[in-house]
């Protein structure tokens, strides 16, 4: 009975339930919803949104307010970059594929030493960023035209390239078998929870705190360019900002994933079906025939029932 | 971290001391320097004229910063300041539409502004602090919902406001001009809630809630009044930007949230709670001001101005967090 109430108190297997629920209240208002090719859909744009997530997540996981407000400015400034170094060709991808780690790693390595070294908290140096590269954007995108996706890149995101599913699938299994790989079985995934559960005792037990801390910050950055280089292809040409849709979006699906804001507890498998749980839900909205407003009155709405069902805080004892 | 540190702490330098005493200090020092720069930039931009126009301009971010300090002092976050505001922007504008236009529609517009203001407070608090949710995603799903509120009173940008409205707001009463009237009149406000129980229970709620519940403090109903208070001053903010825009846009203050916990931050206030002062997050409101006309005097080119404004923002925060650091340490 117990094993059962564990198991009923899961995050993933709320995530998983509210899906399947979602599938099917979808599919009795429009049918065909939870078909096939629907799916599919949805899993493509959950995928754009759990590869950020991922990141948003490792630093979450982290601990001391851990949480990376500029990962849309990082989206939208490598899908810029991404479409400039390949312009169309596929020949250039491989470079554009190096040019997009570069620029995540260096802006997440700003907001790395940032944290660690001047100890500024996570929430005002993220948000500073973010600042910077909206900034950037501008710059970029007065001096040079946006640049155009690759065909080889458009395909491997949406067009099925093995057993049926598209590339970026296989990419987003990729990174969830390597994000359990890296949690959990590394000395670097111990060193993450050792930090994000209590950092003074990690230092004292000969963690290196601030490397562990900064490589945090640096993937958070790198996973969120390589969303943006996928977005580039999804879309075809990168426009406006087209990664400010990722930032708050990218923590509540760690939420949902079960992993608390205050970090040291939770994981990717969660995180992975709260992305899809938040994209099933965005789609049902838009399948409804409600206008703009009442649609994001429902959607706010939802959100907060749906935060219920997740761990809230704890109540207040004497 | 206490506010009270000063009591009971042994301070190591004369530096300290003060900033404990006046954590806006380093906002204020900031301030200033702004100030010299604009004026060998532009002699001009420190003419009153001027210098009315920054205040008339900026009064928004500074209540908006004001309502963002009240929820920080109890370690909360309200990510929809900038949804409450455009909500009360488009409900005071359609109001005064519907009633005519005239003053005492104005007034009544006004006051049914602020109680919308109250209410999306209201409703923030219940979520974070009796539902105990996490205030960074809730109050983000909140304003995604006050968003779509906003969105069904006026669906388009651009129903104008009453010439009155806009008239008062950019006018002057007696030669001097209205927004140094509400200044005046937000300073005193501002002064008298310091002195208020609330106030102070919230910064003792964001030094320890655990601590603050044992020694018998009501902790929800303070975050909840903190939020209350957030929203308030939110819809106050929603009267400046009206003012300034004389005009009605669901869409108005979303691009202010991120500005207003800048203020905070930049203002000396600690986002951990406990510690930090209004008056700080008003001086910070006016340095944003200050940066973006400063980056505009000194001739940078048009597209080049966002991303120097990024730069000095961000550098301007570091330095208010170290320098803050070193009154609490």
């Amino acid at each position: 009975m117990n094993r059962l109430i564990d198991i009923a108190k899961n995050p993933l297997t709320i995530a998983l339930v509210l899906i399947a629920a979602l599938l099917f209240l979808g599919n009795t208002l429009s049918p065909g919803f939870a078909s096939g090719g629907q799916i599919l859909r949805l899993l493509i744009v959950a995928a754009l949104l759990g590869i950020v997530a991922a990141g948003q997540n490792l630093v979450i996981l982290g601990g001391r307010e851990g949480i990376d407000l500029s990962v849309g400015g990082v989206v939208s400034l490598s899908a810029i970059v991404a479409g400039n170094v390949m312009n169309g060709m596929d020949g250039g991808i491989p470079l554009a594929i190096l040019a997009c780690v570069a620029t995540g790693a260096l802006f997440g390595l700003f907001n790395g030493l940032g944290v660690t070294l001047l100890r500024i908290p996570p929430l005002v140096m993220t948000l500073g960023m973010l600042g910077v590269l909206q900034g950037l954007l501008v710059v970029i995108r007065q001096g040079i035209p946006s640049g155009r996706a690759a065909p080889a890149l458009s395909e491997f995101v949406t067009r099925p390239f093995l057993l049926g599913l598209p590339g970026i699938i296989w990419l987003w299994i990729g990174v969830g078998l390597l994000m359990a790989f890296i949690l959990h079985r590394t000395v670097f995934g111990q060193r993450i929870y050792a930090i994000g559960s209590n950092e003074q005792a990690a230092f004292m037990a000969g963690v290196p705190v601030r490397r562990t801390r900064i490589a945090l910050f640096m993937l958070s950055g790198v996973f969120a360019a390589i969303a943006g280089l996928c977005l580039l292809g999804y879309s075809g040409s990168s426009f406006a900002n087209v990664g400010e849709q990722y930032m708050l979006p990218s923590i509540i699906a760690v939420v949902f994933g079960g992993t608390p804001l205050s970090g040291g507890k939770g994981g990717y498998t969660g995180t992975m079906a709260g992305a899809v749980l938040l994209v099933v839900l965005q789609s049902i909205l838009t399948t409804i025939n409600i206008d703009e407003s009442g649609r994001q009155m429902v959607f706010g709405a939802t959100l907060l029932v749906l935060m219920l069902f997740y761990g809230r805080g704890r109540g207040l004892r004497a | 971290m206490t506010t009270n540190a000063s009591l009971t702490k042994q301070d190591g330098g004369g530096f300290g001391t003060l900033l404990r005493r006046f954590p806006f200090l380093p906002a204020l020092l900031i301030f200033a320097v702004l100030l010299v720069l604009n004026g060998i930039f532009e002699p001009n931009s420190l003419s009153f004229r001027s210098l009315t126009g920054l205040v008339r301009t900026y009064m928004a971010l500074m209540l908006l910063a004001v309502a963002q300090t009240y929820v920080v002092y109890a370690a909360d976050i309200d990510l929809s300041v900038g949804a409450i505001a455009s909500l009360v922007n488009v409900t005071i504008i359609v109001l005064m539409q519907h009633m005519g236009g005239g003053g005492l529609s104005v007034l009544a517009a006004l006051g049914v502004g602020v109680l919308v203001g109250l209410a999306c407070g209201l409703v923030n608090g219940f979520v974070v602090a009796a539902l105990r949710l996490q205030a960074i995603v809730a109050t983000f799903a909140t304003s995604i919902f006050f968003t779509g509120l906003a969105l069904v009173i006026l669906p388009v940008a651009g129903m104008p406001a009453p010439t009155v409205f806009w008239r008062t707001y950019g006018g002057s009463f007696l030669g001097i001009p209205f927004v140094f009237y509400a200044a005046v009149a937000l300073a005193i406000l501002l002064y008298l809630l310091a002195r208020t129980r609330l106030a102070t229970q919230l910064l003792a709620v964001g030094d320890g809630q655990q601590a603050a519940f044992q020694s018998g403090l009501p902790v929800t109903a303070i975050r909840i009044g903190g939020y209350a208070l957030c929203g308030v001053f939110a819809a106050l903010a929603a009267f400046c930007i009206t003012g300034d825009t004389a005009s009605g846009d669901p869409l108005v203050g979303a691009k202010m949230t991120l500005f207003s916990v800048a203020a905070v931050v930049l203002g000396g206030s600690a986002l951990s709670g406990g510690f930090g002062t209004v008056a700080g997050s008003v001086i910070a409101a006016l340095i944003i001001g200050l940066i973006n006309s400063l980056v505009f005097f000194a001739g940078t080119p048009s597209h080049w101005q966002n991303l120097v404004q990024g730069l000095a923002i961000l550098a301007a925060l570091m330095v208010g967090v170290l320098v803050s650091r070193r009154g609490r340490a």
